[in-house]
């Protein structure tokens, strides 16, 4: 038995759309796994991330980095379900998943920016410990 | 017989000035004075020049200052602009392209009057034209919370995400 052509093109073109789907809703997931493999590697008691440490990470003013941006707050506001400002205008979208549903599906964008800002705010590279425990703490926002 | 011969010419000498007037008012805008900087529209390039500031129009500076910028992103203004060399080398591709000294010579012209070419200018900002052009503006509206530096045009010139700097 063959499948009608028009009916297998259909199946064809629906196996292709899910592909990117499915592919994004693992995206978060799969990152936060890379983490946390980093941060087993580095330290073996590794038990998991923790979203508290991640709010205190998001928070907190360092002193390593540059003078006008001490915390991720600086640019990205006090609230993660709001949104924030550059120090060029421009504004920033809300960092809480729960309010930029769209976030935190690109791999290479999430590293992008934590190499860019842990090095602004904090003056060095973020630990994979910090990272995980940062994204944790916005994918539950 | 003169009469109406005269009269019947009146609505097309009329019809003739409006057409002129509305073609040097159309043909004004189109080119936008020495104001229209056409925005950014690559997508890639829109994406990673104007995540922090406003993806600043490429007719704004030549060819050689945005060179001089993209081979160094890792002290970009004092911050970490670095970019994968894939990606910095398609932006800069484009930029280039349609720099102020290249297709986009029409708009960035007036603009890059009196720029040399020994030490191509990083900073729109310090353009002789860009200078002369904002010399009223008093310190305290540079400092004002929603301006805060010269690179935040659209504070000021809302609809500069559009290309348009006329006010």
């Amino acid at each position: 038995m063959t499948l009608n052509p028009s009916l297998s093109a259909l199946l064809g073109c629906i196996a292709i759309l899910s592909l990117p789907a499915a592919a994004l809703a693992g995206t978060r997931e799969d990152q936060l796994a890379a983490y946390a493999t980093a941060a087993r590697a580095a330290d073996p008691a590794f038990a998991g991330f923790s979203p508290a440490r991640g709010k205190i990470l998001h928070t907190r003013s360092f002193a390593g980095g540059k003078p006008d941006t001490p915390a991720c707050t600086s640019c990205h506001g006090s609230e993660p379900r709001g949104a924030g400002r550059t120090p060029a205008g421009k504004a920033v979208e809300p960092m809480a998943l729960s309010a930029s549903p769209s976030r935190y599906t690109d791999p290479a964008k999430v590293e992008k920016w934590f190499k860019r800002n842990c090095n602004e705010v904090l003056g060095r590279e973020c630990a994979p410990l910090e990272k995980g425990d940062w994204l944790s703490f916005m994918l539950g926002q | 017989m003169n009469m109406p011969r005269s009269i019947s010419l009146r609505p097309f000498i009329l019809g003739a000035a409006a057409a002129a007037f509305s073609l040097v008012v159309l043909g004004r805008a189109q080119a936008g004075g020495s104001h229209h900087f056409p925005p950014v529209v690559d997508p890639l390039v829109k994406e990673e020049c104007g995540s922090c500031h406003l993806a600043f129009a490429p007719s704004m500076l030549p060819a050689s200052s945005w060179q001089r910028m993209m081979v160094n992103l890792k002290d970009h203004f004092g911050d970490d602009a670095s970019l994968d060399p894939a990606v910095a080398a398609k932006i800069t591709d484009y930029l280039v392209t349609n720099a102020g000294d290249r297709g986009g010579q029409r708009y960035g012209d007036k603009l890059l009057r009196g720029v040399t070419s020994d030490r191509p200018p990083l900073r729109i900002t310090e353009l002789p034209k860009w200078v002369r052009e904002h010399r009223k503006v008093p310190d305290w509206e540079w400092k004002h919370k929603e301006v805060r530096t010269r690179a935040n045009c659209t504070a000021c010139h809302v609809d500069a995400a559009k290309g348009y700097y006329d006010d």
